[in-house]
C-alpha cells in the first residue's frame, strides 16, 4: 500500500468580493503518493496552479484542509510554514527565478543557506548537485550564461539540495523547447523520483505526460476522473 | 558572517552597477553635508582663534561684545575690582585691537595687535625665532608665523614697521595653534606699548583674563563679575559666544543648515531611488525566496543588511573624501578654514543612518508585501 505524501479535502478558494468573486477551486480533493509523478493538467484558468499553490503551502485556500505527510500545513503559522516548506518540499519555477548576480552553486545552494548551513559547506554540496543534473564543471559561472534547459536543471539542483520529500514542479517545459523540456522530465522521472519522494507537476503541455505516472485533469476548478500510466 | 547576510551582501555588491551608483549617492551627499560642515566649524574656530591662543581661563568684557574680535573697552577700575575679587588667584589686562602698519616697502597692512599684560606676559604665543623677554625692548612686536605672515613681506628678527607714525622691529616669530578668521597678521606686544602706539579710546582694557583660584571658584567670580555690570565667560564659553554670533546672527547658521538638507536631500534620492530599483529588479526572486521557505525576518535582515552595508561603506569613502580635500585644500592655503570635528561627522552619521532607514524601510515593505503566489501566476 503506497503511503499518502499529500492528501487534500473540499479545497475551496475564490479571488475577488461581490460580484468580481471568482471560484478557482471547487471542492477538491486530492491524494497524492510516495513514488509518484502526479501530473495536473487542463487549460489556461482551470486552476491547476491554485490548486499547486494551495498544496505546496504558498496560498490559503478558503475552505478544506491539506495535510501534507500527515501535517495540517494550513494550521500551522507563518514561520512554522516557512520553515516546513524549507525542509520539505522542492521548488522548480516556471522562470527559474534564478539570482543572475550570483553562480550557479550559489544558487542552487539556497535552500541550505536558508537553513543556516556553512557557506563553504553549502557551496560544495550544490556543486554535487550541479554534477548530478549533468552540469559539472560550471559550478562558478552566472546562470545568465547557461541555456534554458541548463538554467532549469540549476533549478532543480536547487529544489532537490534539501532533499525535499515533495517536488513541486510549475510548467517546467514553459521556457524550453521540445527537446530539452523532455530530456528535462525524463531526468526527474529517473533520477528524482524514488518511492520515497513525490513530485507534482503542473502542466498543459501535452509532448511530456509520458513521464507522469498519473494525471489528474483539471477544469473549471474541478478534478476530472484520474488517469493512470504506466511506469516510465 | 551569517549565510543570509552573505547572500544579501553578494547580491548587492555582483550588482556593480546599481552598487556603484548607490556608494556615489551616498558618497556625494555625505561629501557635501561633510564639506559644508567642516567649513563652518573651521570658520567658527578661526572665529575664536585669540581665546583658543591666549589660553586664559575666565575672561571678563563688556556684556556687550559678541565676538573676541568686536572689543568695548572697559575702564581700569574694572581691572582692579577684579583682582580684589574673591576666589580670583590672579587677573590681568589684554589689549585687543587693530591698526595699519607701513612696512618697510612702503606699503600699508591691516594688523590685529594683541597687548599683554607688561608683568606676567599672560598669554605669550610660543617663539620659534627669539627670546620672548626682547618684547620689553624698545619698540618690540613679535610677529605670528601663520597663513597671514607672508602679508608682513616674510619679517626677520630686526625687521622694522611704523605704526601709527611710531617706530616697530619684530624681535621675535611666533607660532599660534589657530589663526584669525579675518585674515590679517598678528602681532604681539606689551598692553603698555599697545595702548600707546594705537589710537586710543577712552578705555583701553579689551578684556580682564582671570585665573581662579580653584575650578569651584569659576561661579562664584562670574557672579561677582555680574554684580558689577560685567561678563565673565570661562575660555569654552566665549567661544560658544562667538559662535553663537556667527551661527545665529550672520545667516551663516541657516545657510549651512541648508546646504546639509540639500546634501541630504540629493543623498536619500539618488541611494533610496537606486536601492528601491535594486529591489524592484530582484522582487520575483524575493518572491521566490520566500515561497522556498525564507522567514520575513531572515528578508528584513537581509534588506536591512544591504541597505546599512552601502550607506556606510558611503559614509566611510564620504568621510575619506572630505578629509583628502581639506588635507589638500590645506597644502595650498595654509589658513583654509575647514576642520572635522566629531560634532559634524556625528551629523553625517545620523543623516546616513536616516538615509539606510529610509531606503531600507521602502523595500522592506515591497518584499514583505509580495506573495509568492505571484510567483507561481508569473
Amino acid at each position: 500500500m503506497p503511503r499518502i505524501a499529500i492528501q487534500a479535502k473540499g479545497l475551496v478558494k475564490w479571488f475577488g468580493e461581490g460580484e468580481a468573486r471568482t471560484a478557482a477551486l471547487k471542492k477538491v480533493d486530492l491524494e497524492a503518493y510516495f513514488g509518484e509523478m502526479v501530473y495536473i493538467v487542463g487549460p489556461s484558468g482551470s486552476g491547476k496552479t491554485t490548486l499547486l499553490s494551495v498544496l505546496s503551502g504558498i496560498l490559503k485556500p478558503n475552505e478544506g484542509s491539506v495535510e501534507v505527510e500527515d501535517v495540517d500545513i494550513w494550521r500551522l503559522d507563518a514561520d512554522s510554514l516557512a520553515d516546513f516548506r524549507l525542509a520539505k518540499i522542492g521548488f522548480v519555477f516556471q522562470d527559474f527565478h534564478l539570482f543572475p548576480r550570483l553562480t550557479t552553486a550559489e544558487n542552487a545552494a539556497i535552500p541550505l543557506i536558508l537553513k543556516e548551513k556553512d557557506w563553504d559547506e553549502s557551496i560544495r554540496e550544490a556543486a554535487g548537485y550541479l554534477e548530478i543534473v549533468g552540469l559539472k564543471g560550471r559550478a562558478g559561472i552566472p546562470p545568465v550564461k547557461l541555456s534554458g534547459g541548463e538554467q532549469q536543471r540549476v533549478a532543480i539542483a536547487r529544489a532537490m539540495i534539501s532533499k525535499p520529500d515533495i517536488l513541486i514542479m510549475d510548467e517546467p517545459t514553459a521556457s524550453l523547447d521540445g527537446d530539452t523540456g523532455n530530456a528535462i522530465l525524463s531526468f526527474v522521472r529517473k533520477n528524482v523520483l524514488d518511492e520515497n519522494r513525490c513530485v507534482v507537476v503542473v502542466t498543459h503541455d501535452s509532448r511530456i505526460y509520458e513521464f507522469a505516472t498519473r494525471i489528474l485533469q483539471m477544469e473549471d476548478g474541478r478534478l476530472t476522473p484520474t488517469t493512470e500510466k504506466s511506469a516510465k | 558572517m551569517k549565510g543570509t547576510l552573505k547572500l544579501a551582501f553578494k547580491l548587492l555588491v555582483n550588482d556593480t552597477a546599481k552598487f556603484t551608483a548607490l556608494l556615489m549617492g551616498i558618497t556625494f551627499a555625505v561629501f557635501l553635508m561633510m564639506f559644508v560642515t567642516s567649513m563652518f566649524v573651521g570658520v567658527l574656530n578661526h572665529a575664536s582663534a585669540t581665546v583658543i591662543n591666549i589660553g586664559s581661563t575666565i575672561w571678563v568684557m563688556d556684556p556687550a561684545v559678541q565676538t573676541v574680535a568686536n572689543t568695548v573697552g572697559m575702564p581700569d577700575y574694572v581691572l582692579d575690582a577684579v583682582r580684589s575679587m574673591q576666589g580670583v588667584k590672579y587677573a590681568v589686562p589684554l589689549y585687543s585691537g587693530g591698526g595699519l602698519a607701513k612696512l618697510s616697502d612702503g606699503s600699508y597692512q591691516s594688523v590685529s595687535i594683541i597687548g599683554l599684560d607688561d608683568t606676567s606676559l599672560l598669554g605669550r604665543p610660543e617663539l620659534v625665532e627669539g627670546k620672548i623677554e626682547d618684547i620689553y625692548a624698545q619698540s618690540g612686536f613679535i610677529a605670528v608665523r601663520d597663513a597671514e605672515f607672508s602679508k608682513l613681506g616674510n619679517p626677520h628678527i630686526g625687521s622694522e614697521f611704523e605704526l601709527n607714525d611710531n617706530r616697530g622691529v619684530i624681535v621675535g616669530i611666533a607660532k599660534v595653534n589657530t589663526s584669525g578668521l579675518y585674515g590679517t597678521p598678528t602681532l604681539y606686544t606689551t598692553y603698555e606699548r599697545a595702548a600707546q602706539y594705537l589710537p586710543n579710546p577712552r578705555y583701553t582694557i579689551s578684556y580682564v583674563l582671570v585665573e581662579p583660584k580653584s575650578l569651584s571658584d569659576v561661579q562664584r567670580i562670574k557672579q561677582q563679575v555680574q554684580a558689577l555690570g560685567y561678563l565673565a565667560l570661562t575660555k569654552e564659553e566665549f567661544m560658544q559666544r562667538t559662535a553663537d554670533f556667527f551661527v545665529y546672527k550672520t545667516g551663516g547658521g541657516t545657510n549651512m543648515l541648508i546646504m546639509v538638507l540639500i546634501s541630504f536631500t540629493v543623498g536619500l534620492s539618488i541611494s533610496g531611488q537606486t536601492f528601491y530599483t535594486f529591489i524592484l529588479e530582484n522582487l520575483e526572486r524575493f518572491g521566490a525566496l520566500k515561497a522556498i521557505g525564507a522567514r520575513s525576518r531572515d528578508l528584513v535582515a537581509m534588506i536591512l543588511f544591504q541597505a546599512t552595508f552601502a550607506s556606510f561603506t558611503g559614509y566611510g569613502l564620504g568621510v575619506g573624501l572630505s578629509v583628502l580635500s581639506i588635507w589638500l585644500a590645506r597644502a595650498r592655503l595654509p589658513s583654509y578654514a575647514a576642520m572635522l570635528s566629531f560634532g559634524n561627522l556625528a551629523i553625517g552619521f545620523v543623516m546616513v543612518a536616516i538615509i539606510a532607514g529610509i531606503s531600507s524601510y521602502v523595500g522592506i515593505r515591497r518584499v514583505l508585501r509580495i506573495d509568492p503566489f505571484e510567483i507561481f501566476r508569473g
